[in-house]
């Protein structure tokens, strides 16, 4: 495509870019240390993810900032428009999801002196695996603006979505099993929810990417998995 | 419909005939020479009624030939040659077919230019002129269309206590609003912009903008403009034409978030070139 002729509109869109990128990567390494806080039962290591999220929130403000000011100054038309409301967007997201992260961290420090059993972490890990390679992949789609890219980590939110179900099951059942787990349980319910909202936050910019591509919404009926909120708890062990 | 009959007769048979998304004009296959130069290639495009169509593109597109084809201003060079047809609406007929007489196309048919051009006269008998022109002579009829138009052009207030002034004693935004009036007074059917705003400051153009905007569902506009921005604002449709074709025409909120052509798109997110 061709380069605008004002060549410093085009270095502020490229600018935009590279913050995105930069928070981005940011978001992932939060969300890596926050879950080997976590199995590693780090305090260190969970105080450090943290304080990292100041970071993003730093970065949050300052594309908000740079957008706002391109718009009042540029009168961004077409694409450079879906560009620039992509970028609000998806700033918004990576907020969201660095504040998830680093309440996941923070979950970390209030158990890290309990011993949990490894089934539970486990459970958790493939959760943190699974959402990491969603968020580099929504990344890499945004900064190629790959749309069917986009699309494929829309639908695969489902995987998160049932991979959360199961966890939420096990920690039901390991509370029901022996009170004393109810503390520990519960944190790590939280955290697991923490996960699945980053999941969610994953798929909203995988719409935004889709939106900016296409310039219209993506507007399949994405599948759902997340039944939690309708699942009935018994006396009885599922499994 | 006869075109010669008076104001009155024929303008209530075309409002009623036309629907709001109806089309008052359209454009056919049109082809047009200065000479040898072909300045417009097979122009296909609605204008639709009661609504504001704009043309934009780079210099030299070919949007300002296209808006005087509408009013036959060509015919007033030799060596201009008109292929196709322009269809104006309700009756069908072909306003560049030589056998229609210009000056008849030119009563249905109003323009406002680029640069302020009221006649050397005061203010009243510029808006009254294009009534007296049309056989419109009683003059509490002339003083109550006088006074609509202006009020339309929102400049009644500003001049209703000097109306016998000379019009040179306005500002250059008053002139402006003067000579749309002075088009508005006879109810045209179609009311052709050229740049209306390039030459005037901010203010004088926002008050033209709000004035279009207000005329804008009762009167047919088509309005040529390089300033892109207010072609998103103001208009309903839009038409990018380059190098004497019309490249691409929608909605206006369709050509400026997610047009279809990348000539378009470059355009209008100032990559051209």
């Amino acid at each position: 495509m061709t380069e605008h002729t004002v060549k410093a509109y085009e270095g502020e869109l490229t600018l935009l870019d590279k913050k995105i990128a930069q928070m981005g990567g940011l978001a992932e390494s939060i969300l890596g240390q926050a879950f080997d806080a976590l199995e590693r039962r780090d305090p260190r290591l969970a105080e450090v993810a943290v304080q990292s999220d100041k970071a993003i929130d730093t970065l949050e403000r300052e594309i908000e900032d740079m957008a706002i000011s391109m718009i009042a100054r540029r009168q961004p038309m077409a694409n450079d428009l879906r560009h620039i409301m992509a970028a609000l967007h998806i700033t918004r997201d990576l907020e969201r999801i660095g504040d998830h992260a680093k309440n996941m961290a923070k979950r970390a420090l209030a158990i890290a002196s309990e011993p949990y059993p490894k089934p539970l972490v486990s459970g958790l890990r493939h959760m943190v695996e699974q959402a990491l390679r969603q968020l580099k992949d929504v990344l890499d789609a945004y900064a190629e603006r790959n749309a069917d890219m986009a699309v494929a980590v829309w639908r695969a939110d489902e995987q998160i979505d049932a991979m959360y179900n199961s966890v939420f099951r096990e920690l039901l059942t390991y509370m029901m099993e022996d009170p004393r787990n109810i503390g520990l349980c519960t944190h790590l319910l939280f955290g697991a929810k923490n996960l699945e909202r980053i999941g969610d936050h994953t798929t909203n910019i995988a719409e935004t990417v889709y939106y900016l591509v296409h310039g219209v919404p993506l507007t399949d009926d994405r599948p759902k998995g997340d039944n939690t909120s309708s699942t009935l708890i018994s006396s009885e062990r599922d499994n | 419909m006869d075109m010669t009959a008076p104001l009155e007769a024929r303008e209530g048979q075309a409002r009623s005939m036309t629907g709001s998304k109806a089309v008052r004009a359209e454009v056919r296959n049109l082809n047009f020479f200065y000479g040898n130069n072909q300045a417009l290639k097979n122009i296909n495009l609605p204008i639709v009624d009661r609504r504001v169509t704009a043309l934009i593109g780079p210099s030299g597109c070919g949007k300002s030939t296209l808006l005087r084809c509408f009013n036959r201003m060509h015919d007033l060079y030799p060596g201009n040659r008109y292929e196709g047809e322009i269809r104006l609406m309700p009756e069908n007929i072909n306003i560049i077919s030589k056998d229609i007489d210009p000056l008849h196309v030119r009563l249905r048919i109003g323009m406002v230019f680029q640069k302020p051009n009221p006649f050397p006269k005061s203010i009243y008998e510029n808006v009254a002129a294009g009534l007296w022109v049309r056989g419109i002579r009683q003059k509490s009829l002339v003083d109550e269309r006088v006074e609509l138009a202006l009020t339309q052009a929102a400049l009644w207030n500003e001049v209703k206590d000097r109306l016998k002034k000379s019009a040179y004693d306005l500002s250059g935004g008053q002139q402006q609003r003067l000579c749309i009036a002075r088009a508005l007074a006879p109810d045209p059917e179609i009311l052709l912009l050229d740049e209306p705003t390039s030459a005037l400051d901010p203010i004088a153009t926002a008050k033209i903008e709000e004035l279009i905007d207000e005329i804008g569902s009762t009167v047919t506009v088509v309005i040529v403009t390089h300033n892109m921005q207010q072609a998103a604002r103001i208009s309903n449709y839009a038409g990018f034409m380059h190098l004497g074709s019309l490249v691409e025409y929608n909605d206006t909120a369709h050509i400026f978030t997610n047009p279809s052509d990348q000539r378009t798109q470059d355009y209008i997110t100032g990559r051209f070139g």
